[in-house]
């Protein structure tokens, strides 16, 4: 056993590096299971969704689902993945109650698929990590055991529904460099895949799950790096709860360093829970060894071979990836990285009404505003879909083209904006029913001589040289007619004042 | 490849036991030694073969690509499916406590 480092060995806190990767299951959106024609519907009564396949019945035969196999090719290449030419699967043998055979089928040393990456760019800027994915392979999943502890019972219940549903693996290089970093690229992994309809990735519904491995490498004085033993965190139920597991393990393993010294190989891989309410990690039972799982060729399954004509297919029902579309929204409608970013992040169908919008008001920038101050604003307090928002985007480009032709100001346009939310009626029915008509030259210039005539205080300041001292005259006209343009307003002054 | 038979040792073989849940007598541990020994040994003959210039095998049939469509067919009741269990709750299948994880690994 190493000797505990001296204080003079140790580097200051906070000077190590934090070295993660990531192993993610997400659960396929397939209608039935890899091998059998039960459905996946989450939330069935218990054992209503199997069969003797995924029973595990003597002489039933797995058949592979072919959309399955579509979808996980998808998300591969979508993943910058190379695509292997043959592929085979294999028995992963172990026991557990939710594993009625016996044995996973899962992929071994012939996966379909490696050698991809992953980029994660934060929109402020703060990092930029591509991560590398070793690989993506097609297995089955496991049931569910349940034990009620309040219950006091000795039993375990066990529910098959999930068994045999598809299960797509992906498990990262050990490229990212901090939990914000780990929950950033969980984040993007989620958005891609919900883009590419592989996955929903319902973290609640145990759609999408993840393990991290994670360690430090702590630089020493003499230039050498340690590094401390690796440990594997398992049971995060939400993104959040990696991102504080894995801050969590990074200080326990640096305390532990500090005391022990204990180094990578001094111990074998160590797996511990994520204890969300107490805010730590426990360890739990040493993991079997690979070789343990006693993998070998799955009999019943013949091997895949995938074409070139496969591929060509897999990539033309990809659609463009949300790294692309963000590229794509900035350059073709002038809006930032930032503002891209926000949109595109909130799925397929929000960037559709966006471009539709921007399309018929002809101006992204200000599509993007209304977009991201009203439409996303208003969508996070109501809830529900951009599908079901009652604004559609030509009744919001009505409204901007109003108020770009002067009808109206931006403050009146939210009114009428709130007005054919609530009511459901067309824009030129609430502007006509909330008594906004647009005022004329005429009527414009009688109210400015009015009000230059009574403010002479105001028309003695602008006449000084402060001419913002004219938006008290577009307070006062907006008291006296609501419909006023402030814009036209103070153009419209300032001409009077400067012809006195 | 080495042709030397791999002996198998009384350890490796009460951890295959273990592997495969299966509860072993002294007695039955010194016998299968022997036993899974000779079955090790007749095996590790083919390891004499020159199988360099053999592609690898990955099934015996000649048949590749077999796939169905992702059409929901009728799954059982639960009433058959629970009818041959030694224990259940008219709901679940009842085992003896399950601990710690669980999902595929």
């Amino acid at each position: 056993m190493a000797a505990a480092p001296s204080p003079a060995d140790v580097a200051a806190p906070g000077s190590f590096t934090t070295v993660i990767g990531l192993e993610v299951h997400v659960q396929l959106q397939t209608a039935t299971k890899l091998f059998c024609g039960c459905p996946t519907t989450f939330g069935a009564p218990p054992n209503t969704q199997v069969c003797p396949t995924c029973l595990g019945l003597p002489g039933s035969l797995p058949v592979m689902n072919r959309h399955a196999f579509d979808l996980a090719v998808r998300a591969a290449l979508a993943l910058e993945c190379s695509i292997a030419p043959f592929t085979k699967w294999d028995r992963k043998n172990y026991f557990y109650p939710d594993l009625p055979k016996g044995y996973q089928i899962s992929q071994f040393d012939l996966p379909f698929s490696s050698d991809g990456f992953l980029e994660v760019v934060d929109p402020k800027g703060a990092f930029s990590r591509r991560v590398g994915i070793i690989r993506v392979h097609l297995e089955e999943d496991a049931g569910k055991s349940m034990h009620d502890e309040a219950a006091g019972t000795a039993d375990s219940r066990i529910d098959l529904n999930r068994a045999g549903t598809p299960l797509c693996e992906i498990v990262t290089q050990p490229d990212l460099r901090s939990p914000q970093e780990a929950r950033a690229w969980l984040n993007e992994l989620k958005l891609l895949l919900v883009y590419l309809g592989v996955s929903d990735c319902n973290m609640q519904e145990g759609s999408l799950r993840v393990d991290a491995n994670v360690n430090l490498h702590i630089p020493r004085p003499d230039g050498s790096v340690a590094k401390t033993p690796i440990v594997e965190i398992k049971n995060m139920n939400s993104f959040r709860s990696v991102e504080r597991a894995l801050a969590y393990e990074a200080a326990r393993q640096w305390e532990e360093w500090r005391a022990t010294g204990r180094e990578l190989g001094s111990a074998p891989k160590q797996t511990r829970g994520w204890d969300d309410p107490a805010g730590v990690t426990r360890g739990q039972r040493h993991k079997e060894e690979s070789s343990d799982y006693r993998y070998f060729p799955e009999p019943d399954l013949v091997p895949v071979r995938v074409s070139a004509d496969d591929l060509a297919r897999a990539r033309a029902a990809m659609g463009v990836p949300p790294a692309g579309l963000r590229h794509m929204l900035a350059e073709r409608w002038g809006i930032s990285a930032y503002d891209a970013d926000v949109l595109v992040n909130q799925g397929r169908d929000l960037v559709a009404y966006f471009e539709e919008l921007a399309g018929l008001v002809g101006e992204g920038k200000v599509a993007s505003n209304w977009m991201q101050q009203d439409v996303l604003r208003t969508l996070n307090e109501r809830g529900g879909t951009i599908d079901a928002f009652p604004v559609r985007p030509a009744a919001l480009a009505d409204i901007i083209g109003r108020i770009a032709a002067g009808d109206f100001d931006t403050s009146r346009g939210r009114e009428i904006f709130a007005e054919v939310l609530a009511s459901g009626r067309t824009v030129a029915d609430v502007v006509a029913s909330l008594g906004i008509a647009a005022v004329d030259d005429d009527a414009l210039e009688a109210l400015c001589r009015e009000l230059v005539a009574a403010n002479p205080k105001i028309v003695a300041d602008v006449q000084g040289g402060k001419e913002q001292a004219a938006a008290g005259l577009i307070g006062q006209a907006k008291k006296k007619n609501p419909n006023v343009n402030p814009g036209k307003v103070r153009a419209k002054c300032l001409e009077i004042i400067r012809g006195l | 490849m080495s042709s030397a038979s791999p002996s198998l040792s009384r350890q490796d073989v009460a951890k295959v036991a273990l592997l495969s849940r299966l509860a072993l007598s002294e007695r039955e541990l010194d016998h299968l030694t022997g036993e899974l020994s000779k079955i090790v040994g007749f095996v590790s003959q083919l390891a004499d073969v020159d199988t360099s210039a053999v592609e690898p095998l990955a099934h015996p049939l000649d048949s590749q690509n077999v796939f169905r469509d992702d059409v929901v067919t009728p799954s059982l009741t639960r009433e058959s499916v629970l009818r041959s269990a030694p224990r259940h709750d008219g709901e679940s299948f009842l085992v003896p406590a399950v601990l710690g994880e669980t999902g595929a690994a």
